[in-house]
């Protein structure tokens, strides 16, 4: 164990003792039984199993519907703590909105000369469609998930914006679910606060975005690209809660100048739609005409006003890996102040210094693709082995616009429940944000993911990666 | 000039189209140099669903097949009063970023024979006369002939092709422009040929947008800039964007199209 | 609701009301070959006819044994009908119309189809067959009792009440299909042991030989069956009392929107049959021209609900 870098532990200080959050969880857990909390961690698993809460790996038809691992230690903040994070996330997605709103407008970020204009015109997330079109309520992103990582006690980065279509927040609330089925006792010793007002508060804050032709109370549904999708459970889910429809392309159409769902009384127009799959094949009439989950004329529909898309089209411009090395200047620039959440250095390998750099550190640094996601396609250096490198080494001489790089971080760990007790682990938290106008909801706490290989820190569930319950305290 | 325009569309099939929409770019606008006096668009065998505006300001009606149909018409009629104005439509209006223009399309994405032809264009003293001159090269390497095998040529094919339609013309002045270092666009519209009133099809001519005078018009297949006679409907980044009808249907079977176009001088 | 939840709904009710009643004709076939071995193939012959499987089934085999039919009915992959694919197309159309059931239905028919998968995942043993057999019924029970226990009373209700009725009268009628000759009467086999147990047979595989003694003071005769299986409603797996049932729902959804389909006359002529025939008529028009009948007429009553329904486009 030498050399071992020093991570900075959420529940255990050095010496043994609980950091001030894990006082009372700690006092609880040390009166515990171990046996049963193993005999508790099973019986969540047969729980998740019931409920249903599976999700489909890409490419690999044989193990459809496999569990994320669900690690029974909560990941715990302390509500202070949590006020600075609130407040930072609140900063960055107003800027974000500001930056849409301006991107697809008058472009002024970039006559200020803060952007250079070729981040915006090379790049393929810009949506020309968008030009010149704002949202109804002004709105562009209405559900964002800020990836979050922590180095120490007041140390947060963000990692990522995810501006698009941010999923997991069904696990956020089936988490906390299990853990209000299965220790209740907890609950009335640690005051935390809830999560369950999100769906709530998900359709209220979309229902705020209706668009001028909604008349009465908006109608809202859920569009999935179908039950292989793996996040299928996860929009049924939140059509349910939310008390809306969960539509498929092939069950809306465009009928008298509104997009409207196939009901069993005939077709009946939707106000607002969360849509679940991607710009490209949203629309088979004005983007790619392959698509077969889309509804045709529905972008048609949008411009003129008949219908609200959640998130808007192009709202991928600002979740893009080389746009959020700018993310410092664009927060200064629309809100005039300096960001409180602090960003990952970023080299943007398509500059021939930065590129250069990222070479010759190649083993100490984290790259990724520009538009990738879900953890795939990245190079974690340190953990990579010499053919790894090498390999990566070719890509990124071959294409070098395609990657940015980022050192590696020492994320913080919070404990996860083995056979042999508590160990280690690293975490990340995606809290979910609601945005309608005049108001930006953050729901306490979000999705902690945790990396469940010692050292390992991936904590994508596509990689391996499990989830933790997160818990935000009451001040 | 006051123009007077009758644009019929005819689509026939041979089995009935359970579901369709069809966008439609097919409102002239008002602006500097064209004044819409009149304009109606009239369908038949289908229903207008919105009427929008694109991110190039293109008037867009949506309309869907009533279900069933065996055929569908779009019907525009209307009066427009052109100036000429030496093909000069103006300075950028609106959000897009000129660098948009300079983006390639499918359409229009320049390979050996675009660049092949950029390299034989003289460059003159001024940016307009090289586009001049840009135009005319185009003309003279690519002859305009209607005898067009497919109606979807990427510029590259009709290089290849060694003939072009207007619509492959602006495609390649588009490319050429860009490859050159000018935003270029794609116009769609109507021309009145001064020897007949039926005409055979709508037009397309290009724009560039040169420092000082903003967008001025090449209609490459005629060796002219536009002037009273072109009417200017809708423009973008290719032919797709700016289609006067562009759509998608459900069922099977088979479509033919029948075009009327009257353009005459009142 | 969405016309694709209402037909979802419809079919996740067929196909567990499918699942039972393929285990209730396995035990009633597993009966009779175990009380007269020389009927077996005939037998197991007329199940898969029942079932409407035996094309299937003589793509892959050329004899008719017990345990061979047995595991094609429960667990074979090439077999669309079988218990585990009915059970996994029930899961399937559960978890399209997820937002239309309650977390304790959907629970219900995600735990049979996870305990069902289970135990189908290897050839059942003999000794095992009867109690998987009574997994698969109470499975489906579990099922129609947390969608009486918990759900609303409303359109998705009657859709899911329609798919279970239409399944049920749709099993009862081509069990009395495939059986009707032993209904007919014959000078040959009255008052015979083979008539009183292949009589029984009808009765097992629609899981109603108690009901039927219970009502007739144990007189087993060819007619009382007849009547009993189409026409008395006081059975809940007669055609009659499944028509009544698929009329009321058909009734509420009337109500409910306001408006009156094709379907609703439709349902309306079937109902008619069974009030305006006793069971002396149905034998005189002939027992298989009259199931014959219904079986056209539901079959086009199916096709009228999903049109008038928008189950698709």
């Amino acid at each position: 164990m030498t050399n071992k870098p020093d991570y900075f532990d959420e529940m255990m200080q050095a010496g043994g003792a609980p950091r001030a959050p894990y006082a009372d969880y700690h006092d609880w857990f040390t009166s515990e039984e171990p046996g049963r909390l193993l005999e508790k961690s099973a019986e969540a698993e047969a729980l998740f199993r019931l409920t249903g809460i599976t999700f489909n790996v890409y490419g690999d038809p044989g193990a459809a519907e496999r569990l994320i691992p669900f690690d029974l230690i909560p990941r715990i903040i302390g509500g202070r703590e949590w006020a600075l994070v609130a407040k930072g996330i609140e900063q960055r997605v107003r800027a974000l909105n500001a930056f849409l709103h301006d991107i697809y407008h008058r472009q002024e970020i970039i006559k200020a000369g803060r952007i250079p204009a070729r981040m915006i015109a090379q790049n393929a997330a810009f949506l020309p469609q968008m030009i010149g079109m704002t949202p109804p309520g002004g709105i562009y992103t209405h559900i964002v998930g800020t990836d979050l990582v922590r180095t120490g006690p007041d140390e947060f980065f963000v990692l990522e914006d995810n501006a698009r279509t941010p999923s997991g927040v069904s696990y956020m609330l089936e988490n906390r679910e299990t853990m209000l089925h299965m220790f209740p006792e907890l609950f009335s010793k640690v005051k935390v606060q809830s999560v369950s007002q999100y769906p709530r508060s998900l359709r209220r804050s979309l229902g705020a975005c209706a668009p001028k032709a909604c008349e009465g109370r908006p109608t809202l549904a859920v569009l999935t690209p179908g039950m292989y999708n793996s996040a299928y459970y996860e929009h049924a889910f939140l059509a349910d809660q939310m008390g809306a429809e969960l539509v498929e392309g092939h069950d809306l159409r465009v009928v008298n100048g509104r997009v409207a769902m196939r009901t069993t009384q005939g077709y009946k127009p939707i106000d607002v739609l969360y849509r679940r799959i991607d710009d490209d094949y949203l629309d088979p009439l004005n983007f790619n005409p392959d698509s077969m989950l889309g509804v045709p004329g529905i972008i048609d529909v949008y411009r003129a006003g008949g219908i609200t898309l959640a998130n808007a089209p192009g709202t991928g411009i600002a979740d893009d890996k080389a746009i959020y090395s700018y993310m410092p200047e664009i927060v200064e620039f629309y809100t005039g102040e300096k960001a409180i959440l602090k960003n990952v250095p970023t080299h943007r390998c398509s500059e021939p210094e930065a590129l250069k750099y990222v070479l010759d550190n190649l083993a100490e640094l984290v790259v990724k693709e520009v538009h990738g996601s879900g953890g795939y396609g990245m190079l974690v250096g340190p953990a990579a082995s010499k053919q790894e490198l090498a390999a990566f080494r070719a890509k990124l001489e071959a294409n070098p616009d395609n990657y940015i790089a980022q050192p590696t971080l020492a994320l913080s760990t919070v404990p996860i429940l083995t056979d042999a007790g508590l160990a280690p682990r690293h975490v990340d938290l995606r809290p979910y944000v609601l945005v309608s106008p005049g108001k930006i909801d953050i729901t306490p706490g979000g999705l902690t993911r945790v990396a469940l290989t010692e050292g390992s820190l991936v904590v994508n569930s596509s990689q391996g990666g499990g989830t933790k319950d997160t818990w935000v305290l009451e001040e | 000039m006051r123009l007077k325009i009758e644009h019929q569309t005819t689509y026939t099939y041979d089995h009935p189209v359970p579901y369709g929409l069809q966008q439609l770019r097919l409102r002239p606008k008002s602006r500097d140099g064209q004044e819409v006096l009149s304009w109606d668009i009239d369908v038949r065998g289908g229903t207008r669903e919105v009427t929008y505006e694109d991110e190039h300001a293109n008037t867009v009606d949506l309309i869907s097949f009533d279900a069933g149909q065996h055929e569908i018409s779009i019907i525009c009629k209307g009066e427009v009063d052109v100036t000429d104005r030496a093909g000069v439509v103006g300075r950028q209006m609106g959000f897009v970023p000129l660098w948009l223009y300079q983006r390639s399309t499918p359409l229009t994405a320049a390979g050996p024979l675009v660049r092949a032809l950029v390299a034989q264009v003289k460059r003159a003293d001024t940016e307009l006369a090289t586009l001049h001159a840009l135009s005319a090269h185009i003309l003279q390497a690519v002859p305009y002939s209607t005898d067009q095998a497919a109606s979807d040529l990427t510029v590259e094919q009709a290089l290849a092709a060694g003939h072009a339609v207007c619509q492959d013309h602006a495609h390649i002045f588009v490319s050429a422009a860009r490859a050159m270092g000018f935003p270029a666009r794609y116009v769609s519209g109507y021309l009145m040929m001064d020897d007949r009133v039926m005409q055979d099809a709508s037009h397309a001519w290009a724009e560039a947008h040169v420092a000082g005078l903003g967008w001025v018009g090449f209609d490459v297949s005629n060796g002219i800039s536009p002037d009273a006679r072109y009417v200017r409907v809708a423009t973008a980044l290719d032919y797709r964007g700016a289609a006067p009808i562009s759509g998608l249907r459900f069922g099977h079977g088979h479509e033919s199209m029948n075009v009327s176009l009257q353009v005459q001088q009142q | 609701m969405l016309g694709k939840t209402a037909g979802g709904l419809f079919w996740l009710f067929r196909y567990m009301e499918r699942s039972e009643n393929t285990a209730r004709m396995i035990d009633a076939g597993l009966r009779i070959s175990l009380t007269r071995s020389s009927a077996a193939v005939s037998e197991w012959t007329s199940i898969l006819n029942a079932t409407g499987l035996q094309n299937v089934y003589l793509q892959r085999y050329d004899t008719y044994t017990g345990p061979q039919v047995i595991d094609f009915l429960l667990r074979d992959e090439t077999n669309p009908g079988s218990v585990r694919a009915v059970v996994e197309s029930a899961r399937n159309n559960a978890r399209l119309v997820r937002t239309a059931l309650t977390r304790e239905v959907w629970e219900a028919v995600n735990e049979c189809y996870m305990a069902l998968t289970a135990v189908l995942a290897n050839p059942v043993s003999d000794r095992d067959l009867p109690r998987v057999l009574q997994m698969i019924r109470q499975r489906s029970a579990f099922v129609r009792g947390a969608l009486h226990g918990t759900m609303v009373r409303n359109d998705m209700y009657d859709f899911a009440r329609i798919g279970t009725f239409f399944e049920r009268a749709d099993n009862t009628a081509r069990i009395l299909d495939v059986k009707y000759y032993i209904l007919l009467p014959s000078i040959m086999h009255v008052g015979t042991a083979t008539d009183n147990v292949q009589w029984e047979t009808i009765l097992r595989a629609t899981s109603s030989v108690r009901a039927y003694q219970t009502l007739h003071d144990g007189e087993v005769d060819p007619k009382s069956i007849a009547h009993f299986l189409i026409l008395d409603r006081r059975l809940p797996r007669s055609l009659a009392f499944c028509y009544s049932k698929i009329k009321d729902n058909l009734a509420y959804l009337e109500t409910d929107y306001g408006t009156r389909h094709p379907c609703h006359d439709l349902a309306d002529r079937i109902c008619k049959r069974f009030s305006t025939f006793d069971v002396d008529m149905i034998f005189e028009y002939g027992l298989h021209e009259y199931i014959q009948d219904f079986l056209t007429d539901s079959a086009a009553l199916g096709q009228q609900i999903e049109t008038d329904y928008r189950f698709i486009e």
